[in-house]
């Protein structure tokens, strides 16, 4: 098979290419997304204030799952066609889905204590997310575990792709068994049930952050790759 | 067969047989992962009392009553009704009518004596003006 767009040359040069766009339009997405958050949508006509929370929460947690998506996508090619473009955005990749989680499970602890009444609770939705919290360290840790890189990145990816059947768990805990956690209010098949108000910020934000991961993606891409070729460079020196 | 094909073939089916067994052992545990049982659950199951347990519902209208710390209340799932007593702080989201799980014992004269009360949110969010007026219109919907 042939990977012609997916040569890390060219993969470079088109990240170069679209890296300012992402700036400009992660920017503005963030700057508008948070004024309309906390300052012109409405409170909540129960939670009051405290939901505003959510248009940090959901947006991570999103970010958080689809992080994890796209790792185990790339796990595949690692395993697969051994592809080195794929190894390079995995692992620049974990790292900020990590991050991802970490706020969604801080931020929703926060909003569960005045609204719930409590930090946390072993219920599905929110164990099956630390889960995928320990998937990400496990993840790195197993990398980083062996003296070459090249044997680190296959056991990681290996974990990475057993690891993906947590994806549906979490998606599913809030239906198939009774949790603490809500169930979805826009991922489901009915019309969404929040308020447009309420929408339009909360798709500001999740548009925000996904700008921002790609941002960090091709910079840590890129000294992921500037790192190997200086290895490579000194192996043959 | 190629090399690459053959790691394809093992992966797949690899992950294939691990969603199955998750699956089983989901299906499996199901009853054992609920995170809290419904008062008619409780009805038709053998509770041993002072077995700490958690139970939720909706806030049955009407039935809150509070004095000092001291609250009692009543949860239902709308075919079978529960009393439970509480001694403590209510978090902000209680109401009546609204989602709750208690956490504590049933006592042996059917008595709920919950230790921890916890707000169950539901997935509606939206502003106090059009909550009021969809109640006005009496198209609110409390039922699921």
């Amino acid at each position: 098979m042939k990977f012609t767009l997916a040569k890390p040359r060219i993969f470079f040069k088109v990240s170069r290419f679209l890296f300012p766009f992402i700036i400009v339009m992660g920017v503005l997405c963030f700057g508008t997304g948070l004024y309309t958050a906390l300052v012109t949508s409405p409170p909540d006509y129960q939670q009051g204030d405290a939901m505003r929370i959510m248009y940090i929460h959901v947006p991570a947690s999103w970010m958080a799952l689809c992080v994890y998506s796209l790792l185990a996508i790339l796990s595949l090619f690692i395993l697969v066609w051994r592809h080195p473009l794929a190894e390079i955005l995995a692992i620049s990749a974990a790292p900020i889905g990590a991050l991802f989680t970490l706020l969604s499970l801080v931020t929703g602890s926060l909003w569960g204590k005045p609204m719930w009444g409590t930090y946390w609770v072993w219920d599905a939705r929110l164990t099956s997310v630390l889960v995928l919290l320990f998937l990400y360290v496990g993840y790195w840790a197993l990398y980083k575990a062996y003296a070459h890189p090249a044997q680190g990145i296959r056991a990681a990816s290996l974990l990475a792709l057993i690891g993906a059947i947590n994806l549906p768990i979490i998606k599913g805990s809030v239906n198939w068994w009774n949790t603490l956690h809500q169930p979805a209010s826009i991922t489901k098949l009915s019309t969404p049930s929040i308020h447009p108000s309420m929408l339009f910020p909360l798709g500001l934000m999740t548009a925000a952050y996904g700008f921002y991961f790609l941002l960090l993606l091709i910079l840590r891409a890129r000294t992921e790759f500037n790192k190997r070729k200086c290895l490579v460079q000194e192996n043959f020196s | 067969m190629k090399a690459k094909h053959q790691r394809l073939l093992t992966l797949l089916v690899g992950i294939v047989g691990l969603g199955i067994a998750v699956f089983l052992v989901s299906s499996a545990f199901r009853d054992n992962l609920v995170f809290f049982y419904t008062p008619s659950d409780l009805s038709h199951k053998k509770i041993h009392p002072e077995q700490r347990l958690r139970m939720g519902g909706l806030v049955e209208q009407n039935s809150l009553r509070q004095d000092g710390q001291t609250v009692s209340f009543a949860i239902t799932d709308r075919k079978n009704i529960l009393k439970v007593n509480y001694k403590g702080l209510l978090p902000d989201l209680f109401r009546e009518g609204q989602g709750v799980v208690v956490e504590g014992h049933l006592s042996e004269s059917g008595l709920f004596q919950a230790e921890t009360v916890l707000a169950k949110h539901d997935e509606n969010y939206m502003p106090k003006e059009v909550a009021d007026k969809l109640k006005e219109k009496g198209l609110w919907q409390d039922d699921r």
